[in-house]
């Protein structure tokens, strides 16, 4: 059939002829090609000390935000852990006593708020999910642990550092 | 006989042993460095600065392992194997002359450890016993696998031996002696034998790739057929054995290419540079030494490179080339040279 694509090309099988068996051309070729990657910079880059640059939408490790005034943003509504097709996102509310309105953004909050790094696929459907934009996937590389319950983060890992007071 | 003699030997034997050891524990780290730069990547560079102890750690490995011997194997030979392997590979070290004499308070010391007259067939021989080390491991590991990859370890280097043997023939029409000794002697400066024998020195050193199980001629090691190969059963540090004297006999086979062909610890302008005034007989020698291991270094090199180019032959291949491209090459050299000879002298 003829070809649409204009693509097909017909290789016949010649027999090979002297240098061709001699193999010393073809060998001495691919040594020179050899020798041409042994001068370029490698590609390897030395991942905990230096890491690459990433794109802007880039999802990495989650952090629970704060707002303005350095309060909690997160009014532990489940819809992150609700939208999660991995069921990654566990989460225990309480609420906010009189005393703590400069912790906590809403009358609600997460008392607990756990993600699994293991079970988690950085789909970034949490940070879509939530109405309080309380969650962004915009930290580095989970780091590797030996045991599987170093990978449960708690609000300890996630929450993001305190406004520093000037 | 007398005591500064045994002395001499002795501290000469030590030495040689711990060289090649040495050399050896350090290819495997230059082999996995120079794959990676092949291949634009950094290689091993965790283990100290540049990954420099990489093989002190891959030789702890080694021993951590646990040791298996398989129900079925036959045990005496199991165990042996691994050891006349790593015997056969390090006493090839004993005829190559490292370097010019050295005059140590007045006393001459050669740096070989003994000057046989028959330093080519000892050579030969103490490769042809190679083999065993693979056959006996292959077959006492009661593997079809091993069985096999050690039968095409036998067959392929009793192929290659022959060319070897023919292209030793052609150098020695030229050379009239056996002794490495006096072989290296006659290359004075830089009157190499590489220069009068060009194609034998492709046969050797082709033949050497495949007595070496090296690659493109490494099926006794075909991953992809025989599983691991004739040490498919071993672990621990018998199988480091195996491992470790197949670099062993890279660096004693790169030490008899540059001895027979590239001059041995000569070099050029080697008269000159022992006639300046600051260099002693002594230290004129050991430059000697310090250009022949460059040059064992440079085979070394080469080695790897190929290895990380060409791709394995097929046994088909193996066969044909061996059988009907090197040996008749390899007596059409016989010939030439004899012809050529024969009309110098006439």
């Amino acid at each position: 059939m003829e070809s649409l694509s204009n693509k097909k090309k017909v290789l016949e099988q010649k027999p090979l002829n002297l240098a061709e068996r001699m193999y010393l051309p073809a060998i001495l070729k691919g040594l020179g090609t050899t020798m041409g990657h042994f001068f370029k910079k490698s590609s390897t880059i030395k991942y905990p000390e230096v890491e690459r640059e990433f794109s802007i939408n880039w999802r990495g490790m989650h952090s629970l935000k704060r707002d303005e005034e350095g309060r909690e943003r997160c009014t532990a509504c489940g819809l992150c852990a609700l939208s999660c097709p991995a069921e990654a996102i566990t989460m225990i509310a309480a609420e906010r006593k009189p005393e703590e309105k400069d912790l906590y953004r809403e009358e609600k909050y997460a008392a607990t708020y756990e993600i699994n790094m293991l079970r988690c696929i950085f789909c970034g459907l949490c940070e879509e999910a939530c109405p309080k934009e309380a969650i962004y996937l915009d930290g580095p590389i989970v780091p590797s642990d030996y045991l599987r319950k170093d990978f449960i983060y708690g609000k300890d890992k996630l929450v993001e550092a305190p406004l520093e007071v000037k | 006989m007398d005591i500064n003699f045994v002395i001499e030997k002795f501290a000469l034997v030590t030495a040689l042993f711990a060289i090649s050891l040495v050399i050896a524990m350090y290819s495997t780290y230059a082999e996995r460095k120079v794959a990676a730069f092949l291949q634009d990547r950094l290689g091993p560079d965790r283990a100290g600065p540049f990954g420099i102890l990489q093989p002190l750690a891959d030789g702890v490995k080694m021993f951590m392992k646990e040791e298996i011997i398989p129900g079925n194997a036959s045990k005496w030979l199991f165990m042996v194997g691994p050891g006349l392997a790593m015997l056969c590979a390090c006493i090839g070290t004993a005829v190559i002359p490292w370097g010019q004499d050295l005059n140590i308070g007045g006393r001459v010391v050669p740096l070989q450890v003994t000057d046989i007259n028959v330093g080519v067939l000892y050579i030969f021989g103490v490769v042809s016993l190679g083999v065993y080390g693979v056959m006996i491991g292959g077959w006492a590991s009661n593997n079809k696998y091993s069985l096999l990859s050690a039968i095409r370890a036998a067959s392929q280097n009793i192929s290659y031996e022959i060319a070897m043997g023919l292209s030793i023939i052609a150098l020695l029409l030229v050379t009239n002696s056996l002794s490495l000794k006096e072989i290296v002697e006659q290359q004075h400066g830089f009157g190499w034998n590489v220069w009068v024998q060009p194609l034998g020195f492709l046969i050797f050193m082709v033949c050497s790739f495949a007595e070496t199980n090296r690659a493109p001629f490494d099926l006794p090691e075909c991953e992809t057929e025989l599983i691991g190969g004739y040490h498919t059963e071993y672990s621990s540090m018998k199988l480091g054995f195996y491992l470790f004297a197949e670099y062993i006999n890279m660096f004693v086979s790169s030490a008899v290419m540059a001895t027979l062909y590239f001059g041995g610890y000569n070099y050029p302008f080697m008269d000159t540079v022992a006639g300046l005034s600051w260099v002693t007989p002594n230290l004129a020698a050991i430059f000697g030494t310090l250009a022949f291991f460059l040059k064992i270094f440079a085979f070394i090199f080469f080695f790897m490179w190929v290895r990380w180019t060409i791709p394995r032959f097929r046994y088909d291949q193996l066969m044909n080339l061996g059988w009907k491209v090197l040996i008749p090459l390899a007596i059409a050299n016989i010939v030439i040279t004899g012809i050529v000879i024969a009309v110098i002298k006439f």
